[in-house]
């Protein structure tokens, strides 16, 4: 459909010389004037980085200093301490995230492993599977996304004391998976369409079961999907305040970094030397594992699709 | 509880469910080997049943919870909702909920894809990207932190001698342009903005990534025609680009938009929904769980469900559109 | 993991020694000052158990409490516990975290409450009463309360009436802090009735070249209270005790008369652009200061007068000398005339969710004087002070914080009038929401007479 739009379109550049294969992407970027697109990136990037670098160089800086002058008087008058991190992270002192770190990886390991594995599965059958009702199901499943986990907090937890799991990672990991699956299912039937369906059609031809295509031919090609997702699932459950704060309960044994962080401050005001460390210390593993797995983002979506 | 005895429960919960999912997928696959052809359910089963239980019936719950008064004994129909709409402070929620579903997305999406483009085959890609996408790995509630620092205020009085500084970056910058601080957080309808710009701050970087996947896996055949005609780059962008990843366009711009509707933490964080900044999420909360008024909180959630509405009915549309 | 146990474990131990030694060092006639947590280890705590021995024997059974009382001034109530662990054998699981005001109701709606929470408002306790999980007190601990609290403070943890829940800690509220240096080296003097903080306001603002008052009011998803302690404060002053038990308990309406009156002279002070906001800017600049943070700029002399309550203490950086002649100290907000007055105060209610015997016992503990010196003197060792109650069998000769001692001298004066936070015994549609919000609303600019008819209108 592109094409015909493209032979309707008024010619007015010059024909671009020399030939080598690019993406549209990239030929768009070459021929937008280069100069004031790296610049317009390059503004975008900084605009971007400033918040968090603002953060950052404060969680280096004497409490006093903070509060009387801003971060970036740094340059003229640099004045570096390590003192927040020591205070935050300090197994002395009971606002120490430290204990709490643990709990964030227990917590966040299942969580994102049930809901993308099912979600997965799920999502296959609803793209690739005949079955009656397929259409509705699915189209009920991706608006139940909108249920505000708020409302969800009385009936869940009264479910957790019912069976007995309330305030233990059990009703962590159950409510992570429940919340997480609609989005999972929707974004992974999407990437799942994509797949070339003679590739299916000819397995099955070849006496392949639904359980067969699913090892050997989805789960390989929608590896980069399911680990882009999958750092999606790990963002939102290692970021999660509220679901953990109500189905673990406020037990040091169970909190995650969220809780400790939020009484981080305890009753004092706007601490900003104790808020930036603990900021800092809670955003390195979502940092690393993210920046890790990130070539499943650039490469595409899809392994093996192709493209030029 | 040891570090050690969190890791080995961990490892025994994934042990478990391996063995559970590994037992249905041996059931299906032997059933498929008899010759079985309805299988589906199978798959889906697990997932259906969870949601059922942690999303479906909390819903019905809260439906049904709408039309009871606060304190939940007698039956008042659609009282609640005549109440928020007669209400100036809930029709304020519900009008700020519907700014951030409109002006996020777009926005977000808009910056994501020019962003995308940009950088798409440039040198350096990859850090260029991880720049955008690096407020993603930040919960809500840090980039609030970092945000609610970026807005910082402190009085400026041209007619005193020694004004404190300025510790919030963009009430530096608009001293030395010469201009009078701002209470950012304050002013309504405006500080809904500066809370909805978090949010574009942290979504950008998802727009950007699911899209430039998309961008990079458009046939490169379709840009040599385009070429091959000369067009200009702007007219590639509008007639190649755009509709190539249209599909693509749609799943972000919808993920974003019920992002929204849902925010909670950074309205609660930044000004915990006063100075007119509350959205639905959040008055949901707070009349459930510190003003006693459950049933109002209820009618509040239910109308997050209708306004999400017309958001599944173009998905759905599309949907048709696509499976034809 | 193991070693921060360990180490968790040895200090409480040395202050369980500490408190030991304290305890027989109040016995003996000491002042009861020392006793830093150099804990020798030479105190027996067999000899102190004799109290103890009634509750019997709870080896292995745990209680679990929950509180939004967080850092630092958690570790003196864990302190507070510890003589009854080592003595009965329990365990106290102490919990807490800032969104506990909500996180309670959630968990007791669902069946799922801790054994005991500590519950800051009777407005929050009725509402955790209707959802049917709380229980009666004990008899003893009610014993505990006539004996050492009084009827006004059971009343206020009884609900339709059944006596649920007993007083701990308490605070006064009626307190502007001021700089008694500043005050001295200007000749200032603390005033004695209302025009006289008027006239002292005019003053400061003539002469000093900065702002009088300042304040802040922002605080998570409580904003806007302050502004209802000042409101609260001149209704028990325009109106006298009667009206104010009047206005609390809706007999008469929230846009009366008094009321009005009361909030526009709040208003005189609080939205006078002359008088505020020292150290912050304009008057809108109070809604989006923390409240933490409104008084800190008496310290850089950008102010000179701060309402807010005793508890304000714990605000002010570590080294403040906060005394009758040091760099902030507190003096009683007048009433219309010197002889006239009115107290506000708050505190904190033990809430029970469960009846079994160890927690009964741990209750009963809570209601006696020994716990409330415990408690007393583990904030004096843990927290400079900063926490008083109003049970008649408090040493003061605990307390070392001159501001301590000023609101103990307060609260336990038999001929003070004083009265509970109103904010707190109201409806929790109106208490801990329209009233803090619409309280916010008006700092930022809403008349006087739409704020009170929003929040008479939200009244259920």
């Amino acid at each position: 459909m592109s094409a015909v739009q493209i032979d309707t379109a008024t010619v007015d550049g010059p024909v671009t010389p020399g030939g080598g294969r690019e993406t549209t992407a990239a030929a768009a970027r070459r021929r937008l004037s280069k100069p004031w697109a790296s610049l317009f990136a390059v503004v975008l990037a900084v605009l971007w980085t400033i918040p968090t670098l603002g953060l950052l160089v404060t969680s280096f800086r004497p409490a006093t200093d903070i509060n009387n002058s801003g971060w970036w008087t740094v340059l003229t008058n640099p004045n570096f301490t390590l003192e927040n991190y020591e205070t935050v992270l300090s197994s002395d002192s009971s606002q120490s995230l430290a204990p709490s770190i643990i709990n964030s990886v227990v917590i966040t390991i299942p969580a994102v492993v049930l809901p993308m594995f099912l979600a997965t599965l799920a999502a296959y059958a609803f793209a690739w599977m005949n079955f009656r009702g397929r259409n509705v199901l699915f189209i009920a499943v991706f608006a139940l996304q909108v249920v505000p986990i708020q409302v969800t907090l009385i009936p869940l937890l009264s479910l957790y004391v019912d069976i007995d799991i309330a305030g233990t990672f059990w009703a962590v990991w159950l409510s992570h998976t429940m919340f997480g699956l609609p989005l999972a299912v929707f974004l992974l039937h999407n990437f799942m369409q994509e797949i070339p369906g003679e590739l299916i059609e000819a397995a099955r031809v070849d006496g392949a079961g639904h359980v067969t295509i699913f090892f050997r031919l989805m789960l390989p090609m929608l590896k980069p999907a399911i680990a882009a997702l999958g750092i999606y699932q790990f963002l939102w459950v290692w970021n999660d305040l509220l679901v953990a704060l109500t189905f673990a309960g406020s037990s040091r044994d169970l909190a995650p970094m969220t809780v400790a962080l939020l009484n981080l401050t305890g009753t004092r005001g706007s601490q900003w030397f104790l808020l930036s460390a603990g900021a800092f210390v809670s955003i390195i593993i979502p940092a690393i594992v993210f920046l890790s797995l990130q070539r499943y983002f650039v490469r595409g979506l899809l392994a093996g699709s192709v493209k030029g | 509880m040891q570090a050690a005895d969190k890791l080995v429960g961990m490892v025994v919960a994934l042990v478990a469910f391996a063995v559970v999912i590994g037992a249905i997928l041996l059931v299906v696959h032997l059933l498929e080997r008899r010759g079985a052809r309805r299988v589906a359910w199978w798959f889906i089963g697990p997932t259906l049943l969870l949601i059922a239980v942690g999303l479906v019936y909390p819903a019905l719950r809260t439906v049904w919870r709408s039309l009871y008064d606060a304190a939940g004994t007698s039956f008042i129909g659609l009282g609640n909702y005549t109440d928020i709409f007669t209400s100036g402070e809930q029709l304020v929620v519900l009008r700020n909920t519907v700014l951030w579903v409109l002006v996020t997305p777009f926005v977000a999406t808009v910056v994501g894809l020019i962003y995308a483009i940009l950088v798409d085959g440039a040198k350096g890609e990859a850090a260029a990207k991880a720049l955008i996408f690096l407020p993603m790995a930040i919960s809500f509630v840090g980039a609030s932190i970092i945000w609610k620092f970026m807005y910082e205020y402190r009085f400026y009085d041209p007619a005193v001698e020694n004004n404190p500084n300025q510790i919030g970056f963009i009430n530096q910058i608009i001293v030395w342009l010469g201009g009078t601080p701002q209470n950012f957080l304050l002013n309504s309808p405006w500080n809904n903005f500066f809370l909805i710009a978090v949010m574009i701050w942290i979504q950008a970087g998802f727009a950007m990534t699911i899209l430039s996947a998309a961008i990079k896996a458009i046939p490169s055949e379709i840009t040599e025609a385009a070429r091959l005609d000369g067009v200009s780059s702007l007219q590639l962008f509008r007639f190649v680009t755009v509709p190539s990843i249209r599909p693509t366009l749609i799943v972000v711009l919808t993920t974003i938009a019920i992002g929204c509707l849902k925010v909670f933490d950074i309205v609660r964080t930044m000004t915990a929904g006063r100075y007119g900044t509350s959205v639905v999420a959040n008055e949901f909360y707070t009349q459930s769980f510190s003003a006693g008024n459950q049933g109002l909180g209820a009618a509040l959630a239910v109308l997050l469900f209708v306004l999400v509405v017309p958001i599944i009915v173009y998905n759905v549309h599309h949907l048709r559109k696509a499976s034809r | 993991m193991n070693v921060k146990r360990k180490r968790r474990y040895t200090l409480v131990a040395a202050s369980a020694a500490a408190l030991a030694l304290v305890l027989t060092a109040c016995s003996s006639d000491d002042d009861g000052g020392g006793g830093d947590g150099d804990g020798g280890g030479d105190a027996t705590s067999s000899a102190d158990c004799a109290d103890f021995e009634s509750y019997g024997d709870l080896s292995g059974k745990t209680i679990t409490i929950y509180a939004g009382i967080v850092d630092p001034e958690d570790q003196p109530y864990k302190d507070s516990f510890v003589p009854f662990e080592e003595c009965t054998g329990a365990k106290v699981d102490y919990q807490a975290d800032k969104q506990f005001e909500q996180q309670i109701l959630v968990r007791a709606q669902a069946g799922n409450p801790p054994d005991i929470a500590i519950v800051p408002q009777p407005g929050l306790l009725a509402q955790l009463v209707a959802t049917g999980t709380v229980k009666e007190a004990p008899e003893a601990v009610a014993a505990n309360v006539d004996e050492f609290w009084g009827e006004d403070w059971k009343a206020l943890g009884t609900v339709d009436g059944t006596f649920y829940a007993a007083p701990s800690g308490a605070s006064v509220k009626s307190l502007v802090w001021y700089s008694p240096q500043e005050f001295e080296a200007n000749g200032w003097e603390v005033p004695t009735t209302l025009d006289e903080l008027t006239t002292l306001s005019d003053t400061i603002a003539a002469d000093s070249g900065h702002k009088p008052w300042c304040a802040g009011i922002a605080s998570d998803a409580a904003t806007g209270w302050p502004v209802t302690d000042w409101m609260e404060d001149f209704v028990l002053r325009e109106g006298g005790p009667d009206v104010y038990d009047q206005w609390v308990s809706h007999e008469i309406a929230f846009n009366s008369e008094v009321p009005t009156a009361a909030l526009d002279a709040v208003g005189t002070f609080l939205k006078n652009p002359d008088y505020v906001n020292g150290g912050f800017g304009d008057v809108s600049s109070i809604a989006t200061t923390a409240f933490q943070d409104g008084g800190l700029p008496i310290l850089d002399g950008q102010c000179s007068l701060h309402r807010q309550a005793s508890f304000y203490a714990a605000n002010f950086p570590q080294g403040t000398d906060i005394s009758e002649n040091g760099q902030v100290f507190a003096f009683y907000l007048p009433g219309k005339t010197a002889e006239d007055k009115p107290v506000l105060g708050a505190g904190e209610f033990v809430t029970a969710f469960a009846d079994r015997p160890e927690v009964q016992a741990l209750l009963e503990f809570w209601s006696t004087d020994t716990w409330a010196n415990l408690k007393a003197q583990a904030s004096v060792d843990r927290t400079n002070g900063g926490w008083i109650t109003a049970n008649k069998g408090l040493d003061a000769s605990i307390l070392t914080n001159p501001i301590d001692k000023l609101s103990a001298d307060i609260l336990l004066d038999p001929n003070a009038v004083f009265r509970f936070d109103g904010s707190d015994m109201m409806p929790a549609a109106v208490g801990s929401n329209a009233f803090w919000k619409e309280a916010t609303s008006w700092i930022t600019g809403q008349s006087t007479k739409d704020t009170l008819d929003k929040i008479e209108a939200a009244w259920p």
